[in-house]
């Protein structure tokens, strides 16, 4: 979320801050923090994105020229409306569980020809990976007011899922993080940014359900397999490959866990 | 550099029209270093105007301290269902860029 | 131009180089300037930017507001309006006091839009945001302070 140069100095400001803070001055500084982030939401800018998105959906690319307007995200060709919602999923063409990211990766090669290396190798925001945003971004706003609803009964998922919960509590790196060091506590706030508990369903469908995002302090919108990868770099983790199974994985965990939550797509975080 | 579209939304309602509009655009301050400590220079609109069936409804002028893809609303009267607007950009480098939206 | 840019800048040392850099690269060729306000944007204070718009002393005015949040998440994006309630209104204008230029933006309405407009400015700290309002021959002033928990410019 920060530059991990300022990272220590807000975590420090946090603690010296925290027991002197009082409830009703916090409570206040929310509100009017509330109140910024819904001025904000009429005219999120996602809204340049996703119309990029559409625009590059219609768009004959590739060696084989053609469109992805026959891609299959999980409910039939070329069905969009609600897809994300019930994403990531098992398919049984790839024999393989997919997020949305690497589900468009496998429509733009086999319906496009276009070779998935060139976005797992683009950086973030660059080249193809912007382009995959930008149909991440049409994508999920046609599933905006719609139900997570991940299908949990192929073993695929339930293997996903076991992964994806060792990996959320793995600690890692210099600082000896896991995911649940931020994200698995009740009320816990950094700064005046509050943590959704990932491990409850009102706190993963908090976090899950208004991602992805624009990400107002990047000025860009960001995908989830952007938001993990970060996760992991404030962690000073190593960084996962663009859509290798530990992001899949931990996506699984926190769909399931979220599972019934509301989908709020494309969100807009600080 | 190619430049990208424009998000236009008109309603009128009461006889009022009311605009709302999202641009593309880095708004570069020209006070922000990249990775190597390199100035990134300045690459800000200026102007913006706005038309009603070719008539101007507002024009504006930006500096850098504009958000990054601005954000712009804003309301006149008259203006019918169908009517046509327009909304053209100009920055500092002079690309310039206009997009057309009619009012629903 | 850019490359241009580069040269000049491994080789000029100083503020003032600087500066003069900065001011030659906002005049590119083919750009028009006729209309942009080059001095108001460009003025660092309130008195100068209020004096490059030609706003002599403007009077406080409740029927002037600032709309705005208490308190922004980040100072990158602020969503700030100005509306007027001074009829004959032809001018609004953003100004933010602690930002290196003072001047965000300004909206020359013509008759029959509405003293009214909303954009999202950059605020690299808390700082007091003031509206400026032309009607007639007269200026007025409203302002709010608004709060910025991370600034603007590169957090």
């Amino acid at each position: 979320m920060l530059a991990p140069k300022k990272y220590t100095v807000f975590v420090l400001a946090a603690l010296l801050a925290g027991p002197a803070f009082s409830a009703s001055a916090s409570d206040k500084l929310l509100d009017g923090i509330n109140e910024y982030r819904e001025a904000l939401a009429d005219g999120n800018p996602s809204e340049l994105a996703a119309a990029e998105g559409e625009e590059l959906w219609k768009t004959k690319r590739g060696p084989k020229n053609s469109s992805l307007e026959r891609c299959d995200l999980g409910l039939g060709p070329g069905v969009i409306k609600g897809a994300s919602a019930q994403l990531p999923r098992f398919f049984k063409d790839t024999g393989k569980v997919q997020d949305l990211e690497t589900r468009l990766m496998t429509c733009m090669e086999t319906l496009q020809g276009l070779d998935p290396q060139a976005v797992v190798k683009a950086g973030w925001l660059k080249g193809e990976k912007e382009k995959v945003a930008a149909l991440v971004a049409y994508v999920v706003t046609e599933s905006n007011g719609h139900k997570i609803k991940i299908d949990m009964r192929p073993p695929e998922m339930k293997k996903m899922y076991e992964m994806g919960k060792l990996a959320f509590y793995h600690r890692a790196g210099p600082m000896d993080f896991s995911c649940a060091t931020c994200h698995g506590e009740q009320g816990k706030r950094i700064r005046m940014q509050e943590l959704p508990d990932l491990r409850t369903q009102e706190g993963a469908a908090a976090g899950w359900g208004s991602w992805p995002a624009y990400r107002v302090s990047a000025g860009q919108f960001w995908t989830m397999q952007h938001r993990l990868n970060d996760c992991y770099r404030q962690q000073r983790a190593a960084e996962p490959i663009y859509g290798a199974d530990v992001t899949i994985a931990l996506s699984v965990y926190l769909a399931a866990t979220a599972n019934g939550g509301k989908v709020v797509t494309p969100g807009i975080k600080r | 550099m190619a430049t990208k579209p424009m998000r236009i939304r008109a309603s009128v309602k009461d006889g009022v029209t009311e605009i709302k509009a999202l641009i593309a655009h880095e708004m570069e301050t020209g006070q922000r270093k990249d990775a190597n400590g390199a100035i990134v220079p300045a690459h800000f609109i200026t102007e913006l105007t706005a038309t009603h069936n070719g008539k101007v409804v507002l024009s504006s002028e930006f500096g850098t301290a504009i958000s990054k893809n601005p954000y712009l609303a804003f309301k006149f009267k008259g203006g019918a269902a169908g009517d046509k607007i327009a909304l053209t950009w100009k920055d500092n480098k002079g690309e310039t860029r206009t997009d057309e939206a009619a009012i629903a | 131009m850019n490359n241009q840019r580069r040269k000049v800048l491994k080789t000029g040392t100083g503020a003032a180089v600087l500066g003069a850099l900065a001011a030659a690269g906002l005049i590119t060729p083919g750009m028009a300037l006729a209309d942009w306000n080059k001095a108001a944007f460009e003025a660092k204070s309130m008195a100068d930017t209020l004096k490059a718009l030609g706003a002599v002393q403007p009077a406080d005015s409740k029927d002037v507001q600032v709309t705005g949040p208490d308190i922004a998440e980040n100072g990158a994006v602020v969503p700030v309006g100005v509306t007027s309630a001074i009829a004959g209104t032809t001018m609004l204008a953003i100004l933010i006091d602690k930002n290196p230029n003072a001047l965000a933006a300004s909206f020359t309405l013509p008759a029959g839009t509405e003293a009214n407009v909303q954009t999202r400015v950059k605020m690299g700290q808390t700082s007091n945001v003031y509206a400026l309002v032309k009607a007639g021959d007269k200026f007025y002033m409203a302002t709010k302070e608004i709060k910025v928990t991370l600034g603007g410019c590169g957090g």
